[in-house]
């Protein structure tokens, strides 16, 4: 199943993206999904070929090989291949604070609900689980605070005390 | 005393949800043991060899008299009656049951405690300086910083799936009472000629079994930059630490496999591309945090307190006066430090009752607050002198008064083969020989510092590569060994120990150590610690003591 966030709401949607290994043969479909090592060698014509095309981001893969093609990209899939592998959340945060980049990112592999708000939080916006929308929703919206600031720009504890420091009627209670 | 705020306690509140939620599904089956363990862990939740063990977190290790209360209770109503103090200044309870764990937290949220972050892959609890705000040479009051840290790093959802646990400790004194340079982070703050505030950054030190003290990657980093700085660090090591070893995961490793200066340089340059304004903490934050920790109604009294220097005619107070009590930064008040050491007891470890004796006294004397150690000691930081007689009767009567702070019964042990599914060797029947050994106080006190301290196995829980006197439980064929180390330190001047030689029986370890402790006496130069001697002589004349028999060879 494919949950997406899109204006803050948790939806199920349908996968229009066919995941291509390594060693199959390319699908007419438009829109694919390649490993990053198999982008390098064959995504440029792809791209010039006008297909929707996503990279699939494995945790050891260098996501500053993808700076220069962000803005052509659909989508960023970062790989879980075991859920206690927290490389891809830096992976995110990357590419939404510093490459800016505005496309899909989503998280794939051993996708746990336990993980849904560490993800919503660095930037991810699909999931590929297991678990409904609800009960993911449910999950990503567990805390009513942040402490920090992270890719979801949601505002942490010490902007929120700013505010109410700043408006008398809030200190009051 | 810091207090929570509205947002504070709705954290805590939501996690304890969420954690009663995943205890539920481990126990319905829907989550196996494999899918739960990085969850329990990250909620303090050990699985040890007879039962499950409780970490709670004592965030800089600062307790209040309600706090300590809390503590006494969990250990009475959930537990066997105690707890133990551990060396990261929290309290482990060793005999918990799966199923009450959700209502243990939900009470200790009534005293503003969690156990959040006590263990697994993630930024753990900091640790910062006992004595902080109690201490005249202090630049600052550490635990401003670290709880700026401990809401920096709480939740991180960046951070919460490392390569390994990570461990930061926070110090503002130039004595260092925090093994800041054995940790994975250590932060010393200091004034630079400007009299800003910036922190030395320590990187990459740790114990286990390649142990390493940490390297400085930044002298002196401005203070308002730390979040961003941390980030930075953090950042280039759940990127690039090692995933596919255990024992090489720490950033440790990371740090000797790049050199400091590689690791530094690329830490730097995270640090300089980062957003920082969106990640540093602002100004009007820090101030609320100082704030928040209000200011303690110290009276105005005499430097000399004639009550105090009265009650030194009374040898046991004035022993406990010159071992355990140190001078406070305001006049007339002293730092009075508790021994959980007791001869024969079990290091670290308190009762239900003491806790609770405790928790009455530093309400009596000492404004309501109590530390925890990194020797796993407690302190009482600010005590008026004219009480200290009082308070030592009233620790006294419950079995608190041990008077061997810094001495050679003041020793750090990890649970060992009593508790510890990874032990090799028992460290707690150690600990109580030597304490036996040495329980005459006057010759304790005569020998002076001398800081021993013993691991069950090489995951070194027990800090032994950085004891003075390093004792590590070995396997020999399926019977309990102890390798000895000397020259170790754990504060400023860290230092890794060096192996003396070959492994000694577990009846031989308390007679080893009172013959290095007689070859130091013997040669020692005036003024000098059972350390600096043997930073002077080098290791032959205590090996020599120790080994007779191999000179012959
Ligand atoms: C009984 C259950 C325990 C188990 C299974 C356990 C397990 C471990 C392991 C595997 C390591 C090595 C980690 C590494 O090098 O990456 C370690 C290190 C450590 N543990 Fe424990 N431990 C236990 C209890 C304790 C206790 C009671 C304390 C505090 C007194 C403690 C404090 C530490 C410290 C300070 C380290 C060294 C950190 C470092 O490597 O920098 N542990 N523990
Ligand atoms: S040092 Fe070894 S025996 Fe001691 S607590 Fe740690 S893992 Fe257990």
């Amino acid at each position: 199943m494919l949950i997406r966030l899109e204006n803050d709401h948790f939806h199920t949607v349908d996968d229009r993206f066919t995941a291509v290994g390594d060693d199959e043969a390319l699908p007419d479909s438009d829109a694919v999904i390649l490993s990053l090592a198999r982008f390098e060698a064959e995504g440029t014509a792809l791209l010039a070929a006008g297909r929707d095309v996503g990279v699939r981001v494995g945790p050891a893969d260098r996501v500053e090989a993808l700076v220069d093609v962000l803005p052509q990209l659909a989508l960023v899939a970062l790989d879980f291949p075991k859920y206690r592998d927290g490389r891809a959340y830096s992976t995110a945060v990357l590419l939404r604070d510093r490459y800016g980049f505005g496309g899909e990112v989503r998280a794939v592999g051993d996708v746990l609900v336990d993980q849904a708000w560490n993800m919503v939080r660095c930037g991810f916006d699909a999931f590929e689980t297991t678990v409904g929308p609800n009960a993911w929703a449910a999950a990503a919206r567990r805390y009513r605070h942040v402490y920090q600031a992270s890719a979801d720009n949601r505002a942490p504890a010490f902007a929120e005390r700013a505010t109410k420091a700043r408006d008398p009627a809030a200190r009051v209670g | 005393m810091f207090h929570y705020d509205a947002i504070d306690a709705a954290m805590v509140a939501d996690r304890n949800a969420e954690f009663r939620d995943q205890v539920q599904r481990r126990l319905s089956g829907e989550l196996s043991e494999e899918q739960f363990k990085p969850l329990r862990l990250m909620n303090g939740l050990y699985l040890q060899l007879h039962s499950y063990m409780l970490r709670v977190a004592i965030p800089y290790g600062a307790l209040s008299s309600a706090k300590m209360r809390a503590l006494a209770h969990v250990a009475r109503r959930w537990d066997k009656g105690y707890g133990h103090f551990t060396t990261r200044q929290n309290i482990q309870f060793h005999w918990i049951k799966l199923s009450d764990t959700p209502d243990v937290l939900d009470y200790l949220t009534t005293a503003e405690l969690h156990a959040i972050q006590t263990s697994g892959n993630c930024i753990r609890n900091t640790t910062s300086d006992p004595f902080a705000g109690a201490a005249a040479e202090e630049v600052d009051d550490p635990r401003v910083w670290s709880e700026v840290i401990r809401q920096w790093s709480t939740f991180h959802p960046e951070f919460t799936y490392l390569p390994r646990k990570f461990k930061i400790a926070v110090t503002a004194s130039p004595q260092d009472r925090t093994a800041a340079r054995a940790h994975d982070i250590g932060l010393v703050l200091r004034r630079n000629r400007e009299g800003r505030l910036g922190f030395e950054v320590i990187v990459g030190g740790g114990m286990g079994r390649t142990p390493y003290i940490g390297a400085t990657i930044r002298e002196h980093l401005p203070a308002e930059h730390l979040l961003s700085y941390l980030t930075a660090i953090l950042r280039v090591y759940n990127r690039f630490g090692r995933r596919d070893n255990l024992y090489k995961a720490r950033i440790k490793i990371l740090v000797a496999s790049l050199g400091a200066a590689e690791f530094a340089r690329q830490a730097d340059a995270e640090w300089e591309a980062m957003d920082r304004p969106k990640v540093d903490l602002p100004d009007l934050e820090l101030a609320r945090i100082r704030a928040s920790f209000g200011l303690v109604p110290f009276r105005t009294l005499p430097p000399r307190s004639e009550r105090f220097e009265a009650a030194r005619s009374d040898p046991a107070f004035a022993r406990f006066a010159r071992n355990n009590i140190v001078a406070h930064k305001v006049s007339g008040y002293g730092i009075v430090q508790v021994s959980l050491k007791g001869i024969g007891e079990v290091p670290g470890d308190c009762s239900a009752d003491q806790m609770d004796a405790l928790a009455d006294l530093a309400e009596q004397y000492g404004h309501g607050e109590i530390r925890v150690t990194h020797e796993q000691n407690l302190v009482l930081p600010h005590v008026p002198l004219d009480d200290a007689p009082a308070l030592h009767a009233g620790l006294v009567a419950v079995g608190l008064a041990t008077p061997n702070i810094n001495l050679v019964s003041d020793m750090i042990a990890c649970p060992g083969l009593d508790y510890c599914a990874l032990a090799n060797a028992r460290a707690i029947p150690i600990a109580q020989a030597i304490g036996q050994t040495f329980a005459d106080p006057a010759r304790a006190e005569a020998i002076g510092e001398l800081k021993i301290k013993i691991s069950g196995c090489i995951n070194a829980c027990g800090h032994h590569h950085v004891g003075h006197i390093g004792i590590l439980g070995v396997d020999k064929k399926g019977e309990e060994f102890y390798q000895l180390t000397l020259g170790g330190s754990g504060a400023e001047d860290a230092a890794i120990g060096h192996v003396l030689g070959p492994a000694l029986g577990a009846d031989k370890v308390a007679d080893a150590i009172d013959t290095l402790v007689e070859a130091y006496m013997a040669i020692r130069q005036p003024g000098e610690r059972f350390l600096d001697t043997y930073r002077r002589t080098g290791v032959g004349p205590f090996k020599a003591a120790v080994y007779p028999d191999a000179h012959q060879a």
